[in-house]
């Protein structure tokens, strides 16, 4: 039998105010195993844990139940209390009586029931309890960063400068990601090429990093410290060590209709092409759909004028397998597509544009070099409308809830380098709200309002209606002097919402990373581990985790390799003993739960088994420690109770529904 | 039922059992199967042999030419012979196993599982034109049977013909079929290494008829056709025991480690939770042989909790047939990106 200690953390008033703690204690009492119980303000604190030690020393402890937050917030905390005091830290059990009671109820009287009914769970686990021991684990001292923008970049590069080895893997041809499409960046506008490229070069230099571009991640196995990952090298029909990016073949190139992806379709690039002039690395692909080569069989001018010979029409997909210790996710976003806004004239007029698309108008190396004018008919536009949250903050299933965060930003840059560049064209700006917290960031709106002249229109707009002549009526209304706006605009710029890159939760499967609703990361705390997956080894950096500018997304790419670094300096980790095993008397041998292992953590060995006398040759589940999570998939499924988690045991459940049900 | 029944009036004709030509097919797996032990490719075999009435064969192993005496194949031959080839793996050489169409599904879920050694095995797939059950001719009224005539697998007739102590009696073939036959999973054996004798699908009703009229049912409803229907248990375990997914090394029923056996001794554990436990530890495994409701000495249609599960998955994660064939990574046992939400289970309700 156990001697169980129970304590009762008020939280403040957190769980006090909703649950009466000393009934808790008082009912405590009664339940077999416990030998004390008492209550304190902040269990956590130094003299909250003073108690326990106190406690286990004084009446002999053999477990402990501790009511209170979730054992994701203290656990830890707890478990090292324990240990101090001599007790096996697997001997703790917390009774959620806080995110799972006092802060979703609100009477004391129903409250107080369940913080009784969740307090006899964990007692009556805590009786199944034993000890358990971590083992150790091996650090591979390498880090994966998935995406080359700027997080990726700079995520991989304050890697390196720690002194560690880094892959980045690209999807596209070149690495710099969104930021390499901008033209200027807030609040500062400088030119967004001037500062991301330099780092680029940075990266491609660094000998402790390696680029994979036009590349994937294929599959992840493995966990922290020791990921084992498939990457697919597609096949870009251009030897890399031989092309010297002379250029030549995508000038002679005779297929030049395909849609620059990197111009956002607004320009045409060639079937072989790199996408941008500042590429890294400056080795061109061939576009097998577009190439007249792949597509017929007869072509082939590019590799008769390569004079490196670096053209490979042979080439084919390789798959690269490498060893991790830590993976950092960066795989941005993409703004939203517009199919659902019918309203704003999207598809029906050329010179209804996204924010994306005007970055690479404005911008010097852009579809029209520069000049601001009209897709249509190429005429300066002297009246220019934005309209802003189109997707953002949306209350209906078109759009998405949240906030796009750099949107307020950004379309004041585009009304204020519009007004300078061309001071006799009118910007008007429809908004809910301008938010603009940041350093600088509101100073940087204001002079867009006050030294600029932007209209700013406190409003939404209904409809955008292309005109006869060539026009676009903009019906918005203003809400402050409560009246309609009938407008004829020459150009209308919708900043659309921002979205986590698709390809993310194909990523985040494969990694067992969780994602949420709107497919952003999941940081393990919101407030305290902000850049970390609650999968351990998994980093987040950027906007796969949320909406965020350049300067946050530099910011959050640091901390999350300093994570990752924290993690590669260690030679080992402890191992979670909550690992499964099988009964070898039991277990059937059918391979259900190799089946439904997510780690690849199950192989059959025949053994030969001692059944209560009867010898036989048996295949039995045997469970890699190393690679077990203690997810439990396969105890669920066995269906004769062969596995066990350790920990978590069938009979330890079952006893904490039977207390629940009691 | 009394409408089918044509009593005739020819009492103490003749009682014989079928002609030699009618057992044409088991003359046949007979020869073969003695054959294959002479020249030892088989060092038993698997089959019925005859019981004490005319309608009771049981599964039986035959290992020297005078036990064959015995052996019969006939339409009452019902029981699903793979589950016994768990044990005959174990054993030294190959073991002859009959199967019908329908079990080779049951041997093929084993050989997934690792439960039976194809290398064990010598299948002889057996025709099939759908078994008997005995219950439904007792039913129509058929007491005080002698002998039975046009169960044989090359009997073309539809009809039984019944020697009873009150005369000879008629029943049509279909009318005394087992359920599962009614919803016949086709005349094709899934694996076997040769076939001996003819078989036909027998088909002719929907799977899942019986499942939707459950599910139509309101809660309270339910609850009471199933308290009414597994109050019937006497936990014999014969279902379990005649079950080829319910091969467990050791029971969870049978267990200390999980106490559930004490429970089993408070409140009307049976009803609640015996078949329902074990309905789960079957699904998306079982390949609806219907062994379970066929053995029940209470007539409890067990089958149908495999059915609702089979139902679901076929579903939820498109058309399953378990034991169709060998792909280890099974609806239930495999994940998938474009896998239903659980979520969708509360919105089916």
């Amino acid at each position: 039998m156990q001697r169980i200690g129970v304590f009762v953390c008020h939280c403040g008033t957190n769980i006090a105010a909703t649950v009466d703690v000393k009934k808790v204690v008082e009912m405590a009492q009664h339940e077999p195993g416990v030998v004390h119980a008492e209550d304190y303000a902040y269990m956590c604190s130094e003299a909250g844990q003073e108690l326990i030690h106190k406690a286990i020393k004084e009446k002999k402890l053999t477990g402990l139940v501790v009511c209170s937050c979730s054992p994701r917030m203290h656990e830890t905390t707890f478990r090292n209390a324990a240990e101090k005091a001599g007790l096996n830290p697997y001997m703790v059990e917390i009774a959620n009586i806080r995110e799972h009671c006092s802060w979703i109820h609100k009477d004391i009287g129903e409250a107080t029931e369940k913080a009784v009914i969740l307090m006899r769970a964990a007692i009556a686990k805590v009786n199944l309890d034993a000890p358990l021991k971590p083992g150790e684990s091996k650090v591979t001292k390498r880090a994966l960063v998935i995406g080359g923008g700027i997080a990726g970049i700079q995520t991989a590069l304050d890697i390196a400068e720690a002194g560690y080895p880094v892959d980045i893997v690209e999807k596209t041809p070149s690495i710099g990601g969104r930021m390499s499409q901008l033209d200027k960046t807030f609040p500062t506008l400088d030119c967004s090429s001037c500062i991301l490229t330099p780092k680029m070069g940075e990266v491609n230099a660094h000998p402790l990093i390696n680029i994979y571009t036009y590349s994937e991640v294929e599959s992840v196995a493995g966990f922290v410290g020791d990921f084992t990952v498939e990457i697919r090298k597609k096949a870009r029909s251009v030897d890399m060590d031989k092309c010297t990016g002379c250029g030549l073949c995508q000038e002679k190139c005779p297929s030049k209709k395909s849609l620059s992806e990197f111009n956002r379709g607004l320009s045409t690039r060639s079937a072989i092409y790199t996408p941008f002039a500042q590429a890294v690395p400056n080795v061109p692909v061939i576009d097998r759909e577009a190439c007249i080569k792949f597509k017929t069989g007869k072509c082939g001018i590019c590799s008769k004028v390569c004079q490196a010979g670096a053209i490979d029409y042979d080439q084919t997909d390789e798959i690269v397998t490498e060893k991790y210790g830590a993976i950092v996710v960066a795989t941005g976003f993409d703004m939203i597509k517009l199919d659902k806004y019918d309203e704003y004239a999207y598809s029906q007029s050329k010179d209804v544009i996204t924010s994306l698309e005007l970055e690479r108008i404005m911008n010097a190396a852009g579809p029209t070099g520069g000049h601001l004018e009209r897709l249509s008919d190429g005429k300066d536009p002297k009246e220019i409308v934005f309209i802003q949250c189109v997707g953002s903050r949306c209350a209906d299933d078109r759009g998405k809830s949240y906030c796009s965060k750099i949107c307020c930003m950004y379309t004041a840059k585009h009304a204020m380098l519009i007004r300078d560049k061309y001071p006799d064209t009118n910007v008007t700006v429809f908004y809910i709200d301008v938010r603009t917290p940041g350093k600088n960031f509101d100073e940087f709106y204001r002079r867009a309002v006050e030294d600029y002249g932007v209209n700013y229109i406190k409003g939404q707009v209904g409809k955008v209606i292309p005109q006869p002549n060539g026009k676009l009526l903009v019906q918005g209304a203003d809400l402050l002097d409560s009246k309609q706006i009938l407008k004829e605009a020459d150009m209308v710029v919708l900043a659309a919402a921002i979205e986590p890159n698709p390809d993310v939760r194909k990523i985040a499967t494969m990694l067992t990373a969780s994602i949420d609703t709107n497919n952003f990361l999941t940081e393990a705390h919101a407030k305290l581990r902000p850049v970390e997956s609650p999968t351990a080894g998994i980093f987040l950096s950027g906007v796969c985790q949320g909406p965020k500018d350049i300067p946050e997304t530099v910011s959050q790419a640091g901390a999350a390799a300093v994570k990752a670094i924290g993690l590669l300096a260690k030679d080992k980790l402890l191992t979670n003993p909550c690992t499964a095993h099988s009964d070898e008397l039991m277990c059937n041998g059918c391979s259900q739960c190799a089946n439904v292992c997510p780690y690849g953590a199950i192989t059959y060995e025949d053994r030969e088994v001692n059944d209560h006398g009867i010898r036989e040759r048996r295949r039995i589940a045997v469970v890699n420690d190393a690679l077990c999570q203690g997810c439990g998939a396969c105890t669920v499924t066995c269906p004769s109770g062969a596995m066990d988690l350790q920990g978590f045991s069938n009979r330890q459940i079952l006893a904490e529904v039977d207390a629940i049900c009691r | 039922m009394q409408e089918f029944v044509k009593a005739t009036s020819q009492a103490g004709a003749s009682s014989h059992l079928a002609t030699a030509g009618q057992r044409e097919s088991q003359t046949r797996v007979i020869n073969r199967a003695k054959e294959l032990l002479a020249d030892g490719t088989v060092a038993r075999v698997l089959g019925w042999k005859a019981g004490d009435l005319p309608y009771n064969p049981e599964p039986a192993y035959f290992e020297k030419e005078e036990d064959f005496a015995d052996f019969v194949y006939n339409g009452f031959c019902g029981a699903n012979l793979s589950k016994y080839m768990i044990e005959a793996s174990k054993l030294e050489g190959k073991t002859l196993v009959c199967l019908k169409p329908c079990d080779t599904y049951s041997f093929q879920e084993l050989m997934k599982e690792h439960r039976v050694d194809r290398d064990k095995a010598y299948i002889i797939g057996v025709g099939c034109k759908g078994k008997l059950d005995i219950e439904k001719i007792k039913a129509m009224g058929i007491k005080g049977i002698q002998s039975i005539s046009g169960a044989e697998l090359e009997d073309e007739a539809e009809t039984l013909t019944i020697q009873t102590i009150y005369g000879e009696k008629t029943c049509a073939y279909k009318d005394a079929m087992l359920e599962r036959c009614h919803v016949c999973k086709g005349k094709d054996h899934m694996i076997f290494d040769e076939i001996i004798g003819e078989s036909k699908e027998t088909k002719d009703a929907d799977r899942f008829t019986e499942v939707e009229k459950i599910e139509a049912m309101s809660p309270e409803e339910k609850f009471a056709f199933f308290q009414k229907e597994l109050s019937k248990c006497i936990r014999c375990n014969a279902c379990r025991n005649v079950c080829p997914a319910c091969s467990c090394r050791k029971c969870v029923f049978d267990s200390n480690k999980f106490d559930s056996a004490q429970k089993a001794n408070v409140d009307s554990f049976e009803e609640k939770m015996f078949h329902i436990i074990r309905a789960f530890h079957v699904a998306g495994r079982c390949t609806d042989c219907g062994e379970c409701s066929r053995v029940c000495p209470q007539g409890i249609p067990l089958h149908l909790f495999n059915r609702k599960f089979i139902k679901d998955i076929d579903e939820l994660y498109g058309e399953y047939q378990a034991g169709a064939d060998l792909e280890p990574r099974t609806p239930l046992t495999d994940y998938r990106f474009e896998d239903a939400e659980p979520g969708i289970v509360a919105e089916r309700g």
